[in-house]
């Protein structure tokens, strides 16, 4: 049976709401239309009353998600687009993320946001927010880039006291497939190796996996092993794993969608400089989109976000370094 | 269709005994009382530097505020805003926790980690508030929504907000949503006359802010926040109409801030021939004198009661300015209750 990275993500939250009954999904078209991606096909059908459409309220969505998570339900919130939740950012940094550090309770609730560029998706329908969260002490950021993570990932979420922030690419919905559901599970806050090599380090998550494996790949012809890391979170960042790989390699490129401006791979380089300057053969370096608004047009958008061979040029610039 | 209820009179409910009528106002009474003097004491303290950070008082709002807790229940939820100490008190928080916020004491509830007005017990249904105005009109609403998923019913969440948040997304958003589910909500609004130095004027441009009921589908409520017998007579009913599945309610009440917006600030914007109109009574005297006439107690009574809670705030707050501050030494620095998956690269 072959199961997509969609797929993954709706049976992870028939399994939630299966094994629960205080789990209940909120968000804009979610009920009985299954959602705009079809995350929630079916679910509120079969788990009547626990699987509501809102309002095109993205604010008061995730208010009412902070009130529900306080009286001990655990909501799933879908944002139709990762790009919408800036509507509800407040309630997000202000209310969930600072609640547990002001009061002593928890806020146990998951946001679902359907992420990244797809072609023809433009300026309000492509963003990668995962540094803006990341930012925010007391929220949890993940941005799993497998099927197998996206589903044991955010079956890993609901059960987080904490608010998550559950970054799902979009251009991995239908294309990425695997054989079936997992059985076991890698735990959240742990980086994956998911190309073993020993001459240079790409650092990466989420769409941005596929494009460096494939860069890899490409390297490899020239004689060149290329280790990839899969963060699989960005909050917790697996610093020892990143540390480990650098350490074997020696160079280290890292590879975001999301703007160039502070983010992810700032965050890893600095830390990869503060921690292990002394392993670094070579400067490290940063591949992310360009410093522009996501274009619509495809031909613009496959300039704007990093590729493959985008990302095979940096690497060897990195190995002659 | 929205039922606007404009109830001025200041008759009571006429339903309740006229003893009982007298004993609800003298306790209401007694918790506005404790609670002006209580800001008095946090006026004083800030003057003297003892106090960090603002002071924000609901000197005039207390009748309002007050029957907003009065009328709420043990399982209910309350997430008060700024001006309501008399309204938190009614509803369970004390003296103690009060001033242990405000003066920043380890021992309490916000453990220095949070001040002033965002205290709250969340598990206990008391929700701290976050300075973003209207945020808290959702939070209460999803609240509710959890309550009705685990089936209880006859529960009422409330929360309070002013003129000036009444403007804000989130006023619109949660107000709506909480309609839309017919949730047990009850929104009060006191309109007094200024966001910070804003007049109503140059805030909002319908006739009444008790119009908006009509736009979202909701009951709409008017009382002159003066007057503790309207506030109680049509706050409770507000409340009652939630708890008994009559959906969200909106309530204004018209009165005026008889302080600055804190006390840092002098409050010269104020136009002063609002103190003279009925606005500009102030709620405790008018209620104090009701008190008298009605013969519920004496003048001498209410001068005892002042003294007894002033008492009370005066040894409480020398027991609290003796008590530890938090020590960033033993602060863990943790801002989330998953410990072992803290990205503890600092």
């Amino acid at each position: 049976m072959s199961i997509t990275y969609l797929d993954a993500i709706r049976e992870a939250q028939r399994k939630a709401l299966a094994d629960d009954p205080n789990v209940f999904i909120y968000g804009q078209d979610v009920g009985n239309f299954g959602g705009a991606f079809k995350a929630t096909e079916g679910l509120a059908q079969q788990f009547p009353g626990r699987v509501l459409d809102s309002p095109l309220s993205e604010d008061a969505i995730m208010g009412m998600a902070i009130g529900a998570a306080i009286e001990g339900a655990r909501p799933i919130v879908e944002m139709q687009f990762a790009d919408f939740s800036t509507c509800g950012l407040n309630q997000i940094i202000n209310h969930a993320a600072t609640l547990y550090y002001r009061t002593g309770v928890n806020c146990p609730l998951v946001v679902r946001l359907p992420s990244g560029g797809t072609p023809g998706g433009g300026p309000f329908h492509s963003q990668s927010m995962e540094a803006l969260y990341a930012h925010y002490p007391g929220l949890f950021v993940l941005t799993p880039a497998t099927v197998e993570d996206a589903y044991s990932m955010l079956l890993g979420a609901v059960e987080i006291e904490d608010p998550v922030i559950f970054c799902e690419h979009k251009f991995l919905y239908n294309h990425l497939k695997a054989e079936g559901l997992p059985s076991e599970a890698m735990p959240i806050g742990k980086a994956r190796i998911a190309r073993p090599g020993r001459d240079a380090t790409i650092v990466t998550y989420s769409a941005m996996l596929h494009e460096s494996l494939a860069a890899a790949e490409e390297i490899a012809a020239d004689g060149f092993e290329i280790e990839v890391v899969d963060l699989r979170s960005v909050k917790p960042l697996d610093t020892d794993t990143i540390l480990a790989s650098v350490a074997r390699t020696g160079r280290l490129l890292c590879v975001s969608e999301a703007f160039p401006w502070g983010g992810v791979s700032a965050e890893v380089i600095a830390r990869v400089t503060a921690e292990g300057f002394g392993l670094l053969d070579a400067a490290p370096q940063r591949l992310n989109a360009k410093d522009t608004p996501v274009p619509y047009h495809p031909a613009l958008w496959g300039t704007h976000r990093p590729t493959a061979s985008a990302v095979a040029s940096a690497m060897r610039q990195l190995l002659k370094g | 269709m929205s039922e606007v209820v404009k109830t001025r009179t200041s008759a009571g409910p006429a339903a309740a005994g006229k003893e009982s009528v007298g004993r609800e106002f003298v306790k209401a009474y007694r918790i506005m009382l404790t609670a002006r003097v209580l800001e008095e004491k946090l006026a004083a303290l800030y003057r003297a530097g003892k106090i960090k950070g603002g002071v924000f008082l609901g000197r005039g709002q207390e009748a309002l505020s007050v029957s907003v807790g009065i009328n709420l229940r043990r399982g209910d939820i309350f997430a008060p805003l700024i001006r309501d100490q008399a309204g938190r008190m009614a509803f369970g928080d004390t003296i103690l926790d009060t001033l242990r916020t405000y003066l920043g004491s380890s021992l309490g509830s916000m453990r220095g980690r949070d001040g002033n007005i965002h205290r709250g017990r969340p598990r206990e249904g008391y929700y701290a508030m976050i300075s973003h105005l209207g945020a808290m009109i959702p939070a209460v609403a999803g609240g509710l929504l959890a309550r009705r998923f685990r089936g209880e019913n006859g529960v009422v969440g409330a929360t309070c907000l002013g003129d000036g948040g009444t403007s804000t997304g989130a006023f619109h958003e949660g107000l709506n949503a909480a309609a839309v589910e017919k949730l047990p909500l009850v929104v009060v609004v006191a309109n007094n006359q200024y966001a910070y130095s804003t007049p109503n004027t140059r805030q909002f441009a319908c006739a009444d802010l008790v119009d908006k009921a009509a736009g979202y589908g909701v009951a709409g409520h008017k009382v002159d926040a003066t007057d503790l017998a309207n506030c109680l007579e049509v706050v409770g009913g507000a409340i009652a109409a939630a708890r008994a599945g009559g959906g969200p309610q909106l309530i204004v009440g018209d009165l005026l801030r008889l302080v600055g917006h804190g006390e840092h600030d002098p409050a010269t914007y104020i136009d002063p021939e609002l103190r003279k109109k009925n606005i500009g009574r102030d709620c405790l005297a008018v209620a104090g004198a009701l008190i008298v006439e009605k013969g519920w107690a004496t003048e001498a009574d209410l001068a005892a009661w002042r003294s007894e809670a002033k008492a009370e705030v005066n040894t409480t707050a020398n027991r609290v300015q003796r008590e530890p501050e938090p020590d960033p030494a033993e602060e863990d620095w943790c801002a989330i209750s998953t410990r072992e998956l803290e990205d503890d690269f600092a």
